[in-house]
């Protein structure tokens, strides 16, 4: 078990021009701590964790591993392990082979590979397998074998390359949650990385949301959730993403948010419309998310918005509700209930104590609501 | 006409065809066979015959006895081995490595290698012939054996097979703790047996058949191949035409064999490149 330290870590590439993939990430893993780095594709994140694997150079900043400097480590001497989106499996070797193969190199005795790749077995469930070669097996068993790889070799780090992404959903959820278990019984540090937000939240003490090159927030999952840094997490995080509003803040007694051009307006708390104060006049960008936005009877004291209804996507337990206010897409995910034709006006209620601000130029978050204590 | 009976005659007209070709192509190596077992002069009689009045060996045990064919079956077997054997392992290295490992001007050198393929093997010949000369190495084994060692077409046919090997399977080898030695031998070579088996035949063909160059690099009899010999044997016994079919015989045999053992390895390895996706 080990503690990960990324300090100005960069990696930039020459091919054809200058390309900064990483362009500075600073990252404290605690031993025994699950890490998730998540993304958009091309944010970097699989560059940052191949660097801590050592299978990339690193252009600036150091690694550490335990407090060991490991830029010039080769991998084998990092005790690390790495499980791969595509598996990654020897094709010409069994299981028990491919679970052993780490081991043999390292010259262990023959009765302690085998145990080690007994138990691993045992843990994946995968000993009625152990004779089989790769290709005989679900791409569900195969994720097991590249999962069992790791376990044998009793290393410090374990880092994951997106390993759930070639499996089917249910595969997914049921990989997902033996990942979970097998850090809850390793309680080993695991870095581990993903464009899926479920994975990131679920699995995650903490997570690592980047985009291009940069790292926009570390956070636990419900901190990312409830107080986004800046506009791109806010966007990134949550499914049906953020909606987003641009307009401007009008205080005075009572302070309304307007949405560029004029289309519609809303009601704004007084406490809210004062923390905004400076932005007051400016043009700020308003965030709600979808659960935050409700289907109302009627219009109701001025926090309401007219919209149209565009589409209602019923999912059983809830709906989400495609609704446009003049140019503005507004997402609304709401409890079963009759929804009027397509087409129809609507009237749609958003929580303001749940709605978040962000700089415009900037992207970062000015303030939010009251039920996102800061 | 139905379906099933438009089939039927396409079957027979297409296994006709097949036939008859196979018959055309086989004709040759029949009367081959046939024409090294009859006595002496019957090949060359007017009218000709297929078929030998009677089977006599007088011929093989002249080659073995008189002419010595056992000492150039054991140079030829001895070279298109070594040749074989080395270019498998310095092709499949170098087209691994052009495939997988990143150093610096891997594309460039690459692309000037390939070059090399469109150039005639017979415009190279007097160049290599000098520089053997210059290295001493002109009529001993090793002026055989040190330009068959590497191919650029072999090099090519490794790479091209090679890309295909996923680059998360080396990492996960080199993080498994696997020098790049044994990452090629363990992980690498498994993976690219087809294509090495359609290298080993083509090779030990090439090699087992070629004349010209065994013919301007050895100038000692006793270091000769078979194919050389037997151009000399039709030299010195101009009238000897089953002699002659009895050392062609032998001469071909080897590589029947070894094509018919490892065709399988031979037809998956070329069609390998159109099935992988």
């Amino acid at each position: 078990m080990a503690s990960v330290t990324l300090e100005g870590v960069r990696k930039i590439y020459h091919e054809g021009g200058e390309h900064v993939a990483v362009a500075g990430v600073d990252l404290e893993v605690a031993d025994g701590e699950f890490v998730v780095l998540v993304g958009p594709s091309g944010c970097g994140k699989s560059t940052t964790l191949r660097m801590i694997a050592g299978l990339e150079s690193i252009s600036a900043g150091t690694v550490k591993i335990d407090g060991r400097v490991v830029n010039h480590v080769p991998p084998k001497l990092r005790d690390i392990a790495m499980v791969f989106q595509s598996y990654a499996l020897y094709p010409h070797m069994t299981v028990r082979e491919n679970l052993g193969f780490a081991l043999k190199l390292r010259n262990m005795p023959r009765a302690e590979i085998d145990e080690r790749v007994s138990a691993a077995a045992a843990t994946l469930g995968l000993e009625n397998y152990l004779d089989r070669r790769p290709r005989q097996l679900s791409g569900g068993q195969r994720q097991r074998v590249a999962l069992g790889r790791a376990i044998v070799r009793q290393p410090k780090v374990f880092l994951f390359d997106e390993p759930l992404s070639n499996l089917d959903a249910q595969m997914r959820v049921s990989m997902r949650r033996e990942i979970a278990r097998l850090h809850q019984e390793l309680a080993v540090t695991m870095i581990y990385v993903t464009h899926d937000q479920v994975e990131a939240m679920t699995l995650g003490d903490r997570i690592v949301v980047m985009e291009k090159g940069h790292v926009m927030q570390i956070d636990t999952p419900l901190n990312l959730y409830e107080r986004p840094k800046n506009r791109f997490v806010a966007g990134f995080i949550g499914n049906p993403a953020m909606n987003f509003a641009t307009g401007t803040v009008v205080g005075g007694d009572e302070p309304r948010f307007i949405a560029e051009g004029g289309g519609w307006q809303t009601a704004l708390p007084r406490r809210l419309a004062s923390r905004l104060g400076p932005a007051s006049g400016g043009t700020v960008i308003m965030g709600v998310r979808p659960e935050d936005v409700s289907v109302v009877p009627d219009a109701r004291n001025g926090a309401t918005i007219e919209a149209r209804l565009d589409l209602a996507e019923s999912l059983g337990n809830e709906v989400f509700v495609y609704a446009r206010a003049d140019e503005q897409d507004i997402v609304a995910r709401v409890s079963p209930q009759p929804m009027p034709p397509l087409g129809s006006p609507i009237t749609l209620a958003i929580d303001m104590e749940r709605a978040h601000f962000f700089d415009p130029t900037s992207g970062e978050r000015i303030t939010s609501g009251a039920s996102h204590p800061e | 006409m139905t379906a099933p009976r438009r089939e039927l005659i396409v079957s027979i007209v297409l296994h006709t065809v097949l036939v008859l070709g196979a018959i055309v192509a086989l004709m040759p190596m029949a009367w081959m066979l046939s024409a090294s077992v009859m006595p002496t002069g019957e090949a060359t009689a007017y009218p000709p015959r297929f078929f030998p009045s009677r089977v006599t060996l007088e011929h093989y045990e002249q080659l073995f006895t008189r002419l010595d064919l056992g000492r150039y079956l054991l140079n030829s077997a001895f070279l298109a081995f070594t040749v074989t054997a080395t270019s498998l392992v310095i092709n499949s290295m170098a087209g691994y490595a052009f495939a997988k490992l990143r150093f610096r001007g891997r594309d460039r050198t690459f692309r000037l290698l390939s070059l090399g393929l469109v150039l005639p093997v017979q415009v190279a010949m007097l160049p290599l012939f000098l520089l053997m000369k210059q290295l001493g190495l002109v009529n001993t084994y090793w002026g055989v054996i040190i330009p068959g060692m590497a191919s650029i077409f072999g090099i090519f046919l490794i790479r091209q097979y090679a890309l295909s090997i996923p680059d998360d399977m080396l990492d996960a080898a080199r993080i498994d703790g696997a020098s790049e030695l044994t990452i090629y031998w363990k992980v690498v070579v498994p993976g690219i047996l087809p294509i090495l088996a359609t290298l080993a035949i083509w090779t030990f063909l090439a090699t087992w058949n070629d004349f010209m160059w065994p013919l301007i690099v050895l100038s000692d009899a006793a270091h000769y191949t078979l194919p050389v010999a037997l151009a000399n044997l039709s030299g010195e016994h101009v009238q000897d035409t089953e002699l002659m079919m009895a050392g062609s015989v032998l001469t071909v045999l080897p590589v029947l064999a070894v094509f018919l053992f490892l065709q399988r390895y031979y037809i998956q390895g070329i069609m390998a490149g159109s099935v992988k996706g």
